[in-house]
């Protein structure tokens, strides 16, 4: 690191992460990519955020994220008018906004990226973060008339069976036979480990990348890791994310050794549960810094790292199956309640901010009990906000407001 | 009807027929949620499965545990649980379903304290050989844990349970094809009783009731009025007044593809070989409800034919509120539906339901259209 003089808290504009630009193109080139598919003679799959993908990549297949597209739905505020649409077309209004954003965008070609997401040559579909995926997911195979692989990873409450775990390991030899099906190609299981330990090293940077926030002050925050989120969850495989994350580490590492955090005077410290409400980034974000709070971490930004110690580089095909049945929406909400405990020990928050999701039922039901558990367990305060990470019907800006501060009252109170 | 009777009286309150039911017998009881518990597994260690359908009104504590979006069955059971009347019930059984469930599951093991908590966690397709063989590895770790619970389960005595379950299933059914041969012979509230007491009720007590029942109907040749035919879809329905709501505006149900209904008996164990795998063999053959994949439109193929077999003239989609399965399948099943120009309409369960004018005027106006 540069030996400069440490600046400490310069204007917003120096404060903002430079390596978002570089992020944005990778993005672009990666949906003309999909997008120009059928130039390139590929094939497009969609699949799930926490579906194992390696074997795609490993195939050459062009994986695409309805749920990446979800949230770029909700960000540029495009969420009600499709939800609308498919509540025209039948969907009850109380089903996950992704699913709904994204049948409405399917079948009227509809969203930020002009025409829609390109479309898929067959589906992939693994329920390890809820059971939604599994009905939106038949709904897209009814829609598209394609094949639809489903990755059946059992819910973990009490215990990680070994009947379960004998049946993900026969469902990743399924799965590869599926895309030798689909691709007319034979597997290359050397290209697989390959991809696997790309993956697994994105993995290990994306950590790597969220644990500055380790540093006081953090030298970004979850709403930036929101949106650093995007490659890991689209591109892990590639090289390009273990460049861009490195990059992105260094520009961190710099920021740290020059003192300069996200928020200018991070005096509080916490820690968010759930998705982001993807429309009201920038107002949740100003409205804690107004209350000198940093949000260092998330349990959403860390799902997409959490379970790389699972994962065997060198038996990619048996290992893949246990890492995605382990992931933390997969689990029991004791289990969660530990996971939580580590992070706030780790990122030694003050507080818990919890988004009770409407959207996301396997997310948000069981919040009400976490957030008495970690009160009483690990005793710092603990908010719920009422929310939605799309439907913006779902969000009571005062509400909220008046909840937050409240909340930041009481954590001043304590820390005082 | 006489034979009637007792099933007014089990579905009316289940929980005080089981409570009675334990302290004659001196067993145990075992509750559960949802038609993929194998119930022949509790039956055997010689407990009473009862399905917990959870109270609707008055909800004081799980409140504080559930967000107001989830279904009312999953609101009402938690309820039941914590204000102590399921307290009779010796453990409980949840099988994987759904996203509302599956934390039901844990807020209930972290809350309730009841003796015993069983997660079967089933697989979510049933279409692939391996979904089939982890589904029959679960049911064999569901028997041993409730063995280790409840005591051994004998194979002979296991296949003794599943030819009696087959038998009730088989009365269940004949009275469901007499409805349908003539709709006037038993009410919708009627079937509605029998159908919730048969997941209650002492099953070899069940069995000698429902016989009489099945006899009984057999005399009685009501002449057939001129009632439309209806068939009812959807996952639990707790609101029997839907059906005498209908019959005075002026239609019956001939058959339904309820939780609360043909779901609960659909399907025959085989009666030969190994008796747990003739039990996975039977859900993984069974029609699928919609938390769980077999092909993505199997369920509204089914409706259709439903339709067509029972000549049925519209279909009445009843769906509780805040359900994900159901929901997501709503709009393709109404679709099928609609080519075969089928009418249908849809009614969201609340815990409560419309006042009873509104409800009036909606099936009125349903129902003229057919
Ligand atoms: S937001 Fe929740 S319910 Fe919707 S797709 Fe994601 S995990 Fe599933
Ligand atoms: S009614 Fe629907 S949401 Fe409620 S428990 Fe059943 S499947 Fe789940």
């Amino acid at each position: 690191m540069s030996g400069e003089k440490i600046i400490k808290n310069p204007e917003p504009e120096a404060r903002d992460i430079k390596s978002v630009k570089r992020m944005k193109e990778i993005m672009t080139n990666y949906y003309i990519e999909a997008k120009t598919a059928k130039d390139q003679n590929k094939m497009v799959a969609w699949i799930t955020s926490g579906g194992p993908v390696e074997p795609l990549i490993a195939m050459d297949v062009i994986p695409v994220y309805p749920e990446n597209y979800g949230a770029m739905i909700g960000a540029s505020h495009m969420a009600v008018q499709l939800c609308e649409i498919a509540e025209q077309m039948g969907y009850s209004r109380d089903l996950c906004g992704y699913a709904r954003s994204d049948i409405a965008a399917s079948a009227t070609g509809g969203g930020p990226i002009p025409g829609g997401l390109p479309r898929p040559d067959f589906l992939v579909c693994c329920n390890n973060i809820c059971g939604t995926v599994l009905k939106w997911y038949e709904v897209l195979a009814r829609y598209f008339k394609v094949p639809l692989f489903i990755y059946d990873t059992p819910f973990i409450h009490t215990e990680f069976s070994e009947e379960a775990k004998k049946y993900v390991r026969q469902q990743t030899l399924e799965y590869t036979q599926f895309l030798e099906e689909q691709t007319g190609k034979k597997a290359d299981y050397g290209r697989l480990e390959e991809v696997g330990r790309l993956s697994v090293q994105a993995m290990r940077l994306w950590q790597k990348v969220l644990d500055t926030c380790m540093h006081k002050p953090a030298p970004m925050t979850a709403f930036d890791a929101f949106f650093h989120l995007a490659l890991i969850v689209t591109l892990r495989g590639k090289q390009v994310v273990i460049d861009y994350y490195s990059e992105l580490l260094d520009e961190l590492n710099d920021r740290i050794a020059r003192g300069i955090g996200m928020i200018p005077n991070e005096k509080y410290r916490l820690l968010w549960d759930n998705l982001p409400v993807w429309f009201k980034t920038r107002w949740l974000s100003n409205k804690f810094a107004s209350h000198d709070a940093a949000l260092v971490a998330s349990t959403y930004t860390n799902a997409w790292s959490s379970t790389v110690d699972l994962i065997d580089e060198n038996d990619l095909a048996g290992s893949l199956g246990i890492a995605s049945s382990s992931i933390y929406i997969n689990v029991s909400i004791d289990k969660m309640l530990a996971e939580l405990g580590t992070m706030i020990k780790k990122y030694e928050v003050d507080g818990l901010v919890m988004h009770s999701n409407r959207s996301c039922k396997p997310y948000s039901l069981g919040q009400y009990d976490i957030q008495k558990m970690v009160m009483k367990e690990f005793d710092i305060p603990a908010l719920i906000i009422e929310a939605d990470q799309v439907d913006e019907r779902n969000f009571s800006e005062s509400q909220i407001e008046t909840r937050i501060d409240a909340f930041m009252e009481t954590i001043k109170s304590k820390k005082r | 009807m006489k034979a009637m009777e007792i099933f007014y009286e089990i579905s009316r309150d289940p929980y005080a027929y089981a409570r009675k039911w334990k302290n004659q017998t001196g067993k145990k009881a075992v509750g559960y949620f949802c038609s993929y518990t194998p119930e022949e597994l509790i039956s055997g260690t010689g407990a009473l499965p009862l399905r917990i359908f959870g109270t609707r009104e008055h909800i004081t504590c799980a409140d504080s545990h559930l967000q107001s979006y989830c279904c009312s069955l999953v609101r009402g059971g938690l309820e039941d649980a914590l204000t102590g009347r399921l307290a009779f019930l010796d453990g409980t059984v949840f099988p994987h379903t759904c996203d509302s469930i599956q934390r039901l599951s844990d807020i209930w093991r972290l809350n309730a304290g009841f003796p015993f908590h069983i997660d079967v966690i089933l697989p979510v397709k049933l279409d692939t050989e391996s979904a089939r063989t982890y589904l029959l590895d679960v049911f064999h770790k569901f028997r041993r844990e409730l063995e280790q619970e409840l005591g051994p389960i004998s194979d002979e005595k296991l296949s003794e349970t599943i030819r009696l379950y087959n038998n009730i299933r088989r009365l269940l059914e004949e009275i469901y094809l007499m409805r349908s041969a003539n709709p006037a012979v038993i009410s919708g509230r009627d079937v509605y009783a029998v159908v919730k007491s048969a997941m209650v009720m002492d099953r070899n007590d069940l069995y000698g009731a429902l016989r009489k029942t099945v006899d009984a109907l057999k005399k009685e040749s009501p002449a057939a009025d001129n009632s439309k035919r209806i068939v009812l879809a959807g996952g639990v329905c707790n609101h029997p007044d839907i059906y005498s709501h209908l019959e005075k505006a002026g239609a019956r149900v001939v058959w339904d593809e309820l939780c609360t209904g043909t779901r609960y008996f659909e399907g025959m164990a085989d009666e030969s070989g190994d008796p747990v795998a003739a039990l996975a063999q039977r859900y993984a053959d069974r029609i699928v409800c919609p938390a769980k994949h077999c092909g993505a439109d199997k369920r509204g193929r089914n409706l259709v034919d439903i339709v067509k077999n029972h000549q049925a003239q519209g279909v009445i989609f009843l769906i509780l509120k805040f359900c994900d399965p159901h929901s997501f399948d709503y709009p393709y099943m109404k679709e099928y539906l609609d080519k075969k120009n089928i009418p249908s309409m849809l009614l969201e369960l609340e815990e409560q339901l419309p006042a009873e004018g509104q409800l009036a005027t909606r099936f009125e106006s349903f129902i003229e259209m057919l």
